[in-house]
């Protein structure tokens, strides 16, 4: 059947055209490949330089907060994975903790050291990623390929520990399923003992790149008062002057235990937050050789709970369902009908790598949260283009959307 | 007797629920119990009348007039010190009493504070813009309206975000069913052919596990499987492929590929 091609009314399909005032309109995206996903610009153009950004998402919106409100909350889990892909255990910790928070529940020390033992993995898969990604649109095809041969080391230890490399789905309300595999910890320290001359190997490659510096220096700036009113988070607003890091100011698990700094600079341009993503890849690292060492004493000290006990919320491990009438049937229960919170309203902010990801759940004593606001930080790295990019260059376009690490799974949810 | 149901939220209900269950609290504190929190709703009521408030899992939760919404946010921002808006939307409670609950989230990085605050509008009633104190409201707002229905009074671009231009209807409406409306099922079949088209396109097939086995465009050889290695072709004559340019190539003058030689080798 033919289309009728009058019924197709593209807005901006076209590429390009003409206004009275020479002002030229670039659609740039949906599918460009320095747009990091979805994500279509309208620039308006005097010549090279931009005049107004209109930045145009919802290309990957799949719905999530509807279908949390359709699904009992163990189902929302791996729907959370496809939010952030790039670090989807640190989606799921939020929407766990989230719950926990909910219903009131301690997580057992073991699983909290593993839990932050991902979460700190998947910090770094997220930076690397970053870099590799935007040292490839700047056209460093060198950092590209070491930064992923470092990222696909840490995807095997966690394929290794849930099976997944990308969407991970390796935390549960209440804990996690499992322990971490025997080659885990030494997989870990192999590559952490690497790490330092990784790192520095990438910046032996860009920090004194005259290329690298050029695209980065002085473009991209953003003011602190711009980054807090478009309400921004993470490295984002670190590089803007603001040394918040929920780790540090409200700290969740056990990160008021371990020792880190939170690198922060005043400049506020793409450079800064260059630097900071190095900076934090480093204070990870100093993370996780504390969270071994954690580890080990979980394991000295013969704990080895790894889900709450909770019989109302949370299944009983899986020996007690098996061998015992009375966890069969709870587990039955949950598993049907789901868990039912209490009735309540809580909002959770962690610290994700690309910034502050909060989850708001509206309960109302029923399996299925009745509303659930996910807070992704990237739609508003995302807004901030509008106010960002006029009077850049086109060529800036491309590495401001870089060092602003948005995520088109979490911008669109 | 059947348990009433309200025909307008066509969410996803529990199957089974005990006749005598009674669900338990988030427990809710007391404002004066944090002096962060009292001294701030102090400087709030002392100019804004305040319907609620309490603290619930460490978060002032504090109810306000629908109209008083810009102001409250200033005084916060300027002389409390919440610089943040981290979070704003909608809860719809159309099905319970036409109302929705809009919540702000704000955040005092001084204070390592967060505050809630909301108030109730009727359906169809419009909320005031706070995207002159926030520009983060800018695209909450808009989500809002596209997800809501909700608008904001001096936005200045109010427009759906998530949601294509031409959409019709609000997603996140407790009446809007998990599956989409008819405007959704047939939404690129009515764009793309047109209305009259959807009889001879038929429906979205929903089913994710659907194969059609005679399908022979995606699913090549399916019911008909063969062993690896078995030979398919029946004595079928090779395509020859020439990849001769019309002109020929440069400096190749004439090319006979059947007295040519591959080399196979590549160690020679």
């Amino acid at each position: 059947m033919a289309q009728i091609k009058n019924r197709l009314t593209p807005f901006f399909e076209n590429i390009t055209f003409d206004r009275d005032d020479n002002e030229l309109v670039l659609n740039f995206g949906p599918q460009h490949p320095s747009a990091h996903g979805q994500l279509r610009l309208m620039l308006h153009l005097q010549q090279e330089q931009i005049v107004k950004a209109h930045p145009d998402v919802g290309y990957l919106h799949r719905g999530m907060e509807k279908m949390a409100e359709n699904m009992i909350y163990n189902e929302f889990m791996p729907t959370t994975d496809r939010m952030d892909y790039i670090a989807s255990s640190s989606n799921n910790y939020g929407f766990a903790l989230a719950v926990e928070k909910l219903i009131g529940l301690e997580v057992p020390r073991r699983a909290k050291v593993i839990r932050m033992m991902l979460l700190e993995i998947n910090r770094l898969m997220s930076h690397l990623f970053w870099l590799a990604t935007t040292a490839l649109d700047i056209g460093a095809m060198t950092v590209f390929l070491y930064a992923f041969r470092e990222r696909e080391y840490l995807m095997d230890i966690i394929e290794g520990y849930c099976g997944a490399r990308l969407t991970h789905a390796a935390i549960r309300i209440g804990g996690v399923p499992l322990d971490i595999q025997d080659s885990f910890l030494h997989q870990l320290r192999v590559f952490l003992n690497k790490l330092p001359e990784n790192i520095k190997d990438y910046e032996d490659l860009l920090d004194t790149n005259r290329i690298w510096l050029m695209r980065m220096e002085e473009v991209g700036t953003i003011s602190t008062e711009m980054a807090l009113s478009w309400g921004c988070s993470g490295p984002m607003l670190r590089a803007s002057g603001v040394a918040w890091d929920l780790r540090k100011e409200e700290p969740y698990e056990l990160y008021d235990e371990v020792e880190f700094n939170v690198p922060f600079s005043d400049k506020g341009d793409n450079f800064a937050r260059y630097r900071i993503y190095m900076e934090e890849m480093r204070e990870s690292a100093k993370i996780l050789y504390q969270v071994i060492e954690m580890y080990e004493k979980c394991v000295d000290n013969n704990e080895t709970a790894l889900m709450a006990h909770a019989p109302k919320y949370i299944s009983a491990p899986k020996l007690d369902i098996m061998t015992q009438n009375y966890s069969l049937m709870q587990h039955f229960v949950l598993v049907t009908q789901g868990m039912r919170p209490p009735v309540g309203e809580v909002y959770v902010a962690t610290e994700s790598p690309k910034g502050e990801l909060g989850f708001f759940i509206n309960s109302q004593g029923g399996p299925y949260p009745y509303r659930l606001k996910l807070r992704a930080p990237s739609f508003w790295h995302t807004g901030i283009l509008t106010d960002l990019l006029p009077g850049h260059y086109i060529p800036d376009v491309v590495s401001i959307i870089g060092t602003t690490n948005i995520v088109f799974g979490e911008v669109d949810r | 007797m059947r348990a009433y149901t309200p025909k307008d939220d066509v969410q996803a209900k529990a199957y089974y629920t005990d006749r005598f269950y009674v669900a338990p609290q988030v427990p809710k504190q007391d404002v004066a119990d944090d002096a962060v929190f009292a001294a701030d709703l102090e400087a709030i009521s002392a100019k804004f009348e305040v319907k609620e408030s309490f603290i619930q899992v460490g978060q002032m939760v504090v109810y306000i007039n629908a109209n008083d919404i810009y102001a409250v946010l200033e005084l916060m921002r300027d002389e409390l010190e919440y610089t943040q808006l981290t979070e704003m939307s909608a809860i719809d409670w159309l099905a319970k009493d036409n109302t929705f609950e809009i919540f702000y989230q704000m955040l005092s990085m001084n204070k390592r504070k967060r505050i809630r605050i909301k108030y109730f509008i009727e359906n169809g009633q419009a909320v005031d813009s706070v995207e002159k104190l926030f520009r983060s409201a800018d695209w909450s707002e808009r989500e809002m309206f596209d997800m809501f229905g909700i608008e904001a009074n001096n936005h200045p671009f109010m427009k759906r975000i998530l949601m294509p231009y031409d959409w019709q209807g609000n997603p996140l409406l407790k009446t809007y069913p998990l599956e989409g409306d008819e405007f959704a099922a047939w939404y690129e079949v009515d764009k793309i052919y047109g209305k009259e088209a959807r009889d001879i396109i038929g429906p979205e097939l929903r089913d994710t596990a659907r194969v059609d086995r005679y399908d022979s465009n995606r699913f090549a050889r399916l019911g008909f499987e063969v062993p690896k290695g078995t030979e398919i072709t029946d004595d079928m004559e090779k395509t020859v492929q020439s990849y001769q340019e019309d002109g020929g190539v440069f400096l190749i003058t004439k090319l006979d590929k059947e007295s040519s030689k591959v080399i196979d080798d590549p160690q020679r």
